[in-house]
């Protein structure tokens, strides 16, 4: 039962990114990236981890998307503009997704691919356990994340009124 | 897989879900009621005795109108946007427990479809998804005012989940769980919440009021500027379904007023009377809807009340009034919890 899921889920997942990528208007592109946020939602829902699953929905598909759409809305993005873009922006565009690519073919080097197998910890992704292990074993990088977020808060609202004068 | 189980769920869903549509439908003939009632007129009367028949005859008026996709429209996503509006507005009821358990056959059977470890951010997950259908709608429609009434929505609902979160965020330090059937468990014995989060019940009251765009925070579709803001393109059931979706969220907002704050089905001395269980579940079922009613009226009396926000005033609000609010009761709550108790 778990494996069909797994397995379903994941491709659901790969086909959502590709449309992402491949779909022609940027409408469509916003809403599979959407789509695929919850089919990445439902891997941590598998692993147990049900705070992260809720979690990466509130904060990516519910905030963070929704600001892409709205401005995708407003720029009525909706026709492919492809003749307007440069021939240095695309040397620019692949050589950076190929890096990409590089990083990421150096860092699947070393992990072995196994058979899928369920968690056995159940108790894993609970809310107490996340908040016990945040506020102990990575107490640091937590706080420091934190300062992180609020100097790009400070930071935006800045900009933001600088502009107005 | 437990076969019983997912049958006990399986009834449970569809009797949740009968129940959300028909007191949808009647929250429709309820608000014209007492819209006729404040206003000094009659209201419906003609379906029917006291035209009680009124919710059918709409929804037949709704199937038989002719159902117009604009020219310029994207048709695939003119279709989603309602469909997404009204499938986010059914998806609360999932984790809401509606009263004590039946025991039938020495069988527990819980009134709650899911008893989630995360149950109120499972909430705050579909309330910020809950904005998609209709700024996916109102682009679709490729209006002007339909895309206006859709970027209000969207900044709306972006602007008042943050002190909704909050005040969440004050429940659960208060209640020490996620669990709505906790909090509401722990809630027993007239110990409501509102007695003890006077501040945050307010905060999040508001916050229902612009999540399902109910006056005076109905500026996304705000007809007498807008037209009818995201919906101006939509006929039939699909302007339907929007419509519908509304009621549908007022239902299920109330449930979660009465759930946090006022005990959900808990009465004071309802554990006293030693009932049978069964009929003690009936009665805390009662007693829920109950409290479900009071709120979907208050949601009406406040709409023929209260005139609409302008938009900077709405916006002033949510970022400098209510927020800040909001922070001040997580703070107050905290320090509470941690010297006085």
């Amino acid at each position: 039962m778990d494996q069909l899921i797994f397995f379903s889920l994941s491709a659901l997942t790969l086909l959502s990114g590709l449309l992402t990528v491949f779909s022609r208007k940027s409408m469509y592109s916003v809403l599979s990236l959407i789509f695929c946020l919850f089919t990445v939602a439902g891997h941590y829902i598998l692993l147990n981890a049900h705070f992260l699953a809720i979690t990466h929905i509130i904060v990516y598909a519910g905030a963070i998307m929704v600001l892409f759409l709205f401005v995708v809305m407003l720029l009525n993005l909706n026709t492919t503009s492809d003749k307007s873009k440069a021939f240095y922006f695309r040397a620019a565009a692949v050589s950076g997704a190929g890096m990409l690519f590089l990083v990421l073919i150096a860092s699947l080097k070393s992990t072995t691919l196994g058979a899928y197998y369920a968690p056995t910890d159940t108790g894993m992704g609970v809310v107490e356990h996340v908040g016990k292990r945040l506020f102990t074993d990575y107490l640091l990088p937590f706080e420091i994340s934190s300062i992180l977020f609020l100097s790009a808060m400070i930071g935006s609202v800045l900009l933001a009124k600088k502009e107005k004068k | 897989m437990d076969w019983t189980l997912l049958i006990d769920k399986s009834i449970l869903v569809l009797v949740v879900f009968a129940i959300s549509l028909g007191v949808a439908a009647y929250a429709t003939y309820g608000e014209r009621k007492i819209a006729a009632v404040i206003q000094d007129r009659i209201g419906p009367n003609r379906a029917g005795p006291f035209g009680l028949l009124q919710p059918l005859a709409d929804g037949v008026k709704f199937f038989l109108k002719e159902d117009i996709t604009p020219t310029g429209a994207d048709k695939f996503l003119f279709v989603l946007g309602p469909a997404l509006f009204i499938i986010t507005a059914l998806m609360t009821s999932a984790v809401i427990p509606w009263g004590h358990s039946f025991f039938i056959d020495g069988r527990e059977f819980s009134l709650q479809v899911a008893d989630l470890n995360v149950g109120i951010l499972y909430i705050l997950a579909v309330v910020s998804v809950g904005g998609y259908g209709i700024m996916i709608g109102g682009w679709a429609s490729n209006n002007k005012f339909a895309l206006m009434g859709a970027i209000r929505a969207a900044s709306q609902m972006i602007s008042y989940e943050v002190p909704l979160g909050m005040a969440l965020v004050a429940i659960m330090l208060y209640s020490n769980s996620l669990s709505l059937r906790d909090i509401v468990d722990m809630q027993q014995g007239f110990r409501w919440n509102v007695f003890y989060q006077p501040l945050g019940f307010l905060l999040f009251l508001i916050c229902t009021f612009a999540e399902c765009n109910r006056a005076p925070f109905d500026l996304p579709e705000s007809e007498s500027e807008l037209i009818g803001g995201y919906h101006t393109e939509y006929s039939s059931m699909k302007l339907g379904f929007f419509l519908f979706a509304e009621y549908i969220n007022m239902f299920i907002s109330s449930a979660l007023i009465a759930c946090l704050y006022f005990g959900g089905y808990h009465f004071p001395g309802l554990d006293s009377l030693g009932l049978h269980p069964n009929l003690l579940a009936v009665i805390s079922i009662l007693v829920l809807f109950a409290k479900i009613l009071f709120f979907i009226f208050l949601f009406m009396w406040v709409r023929w009340t209260v005139p609409r926000f302008r938009y900077d005033q709405l916006m002033n609000v949510g970022w400098k009034v209510l927020i800040p609010l909001s922070i001040v009761n997580v703070l107050i709550t905290g320090a509470w919890l941690t010297f006085v108790k």
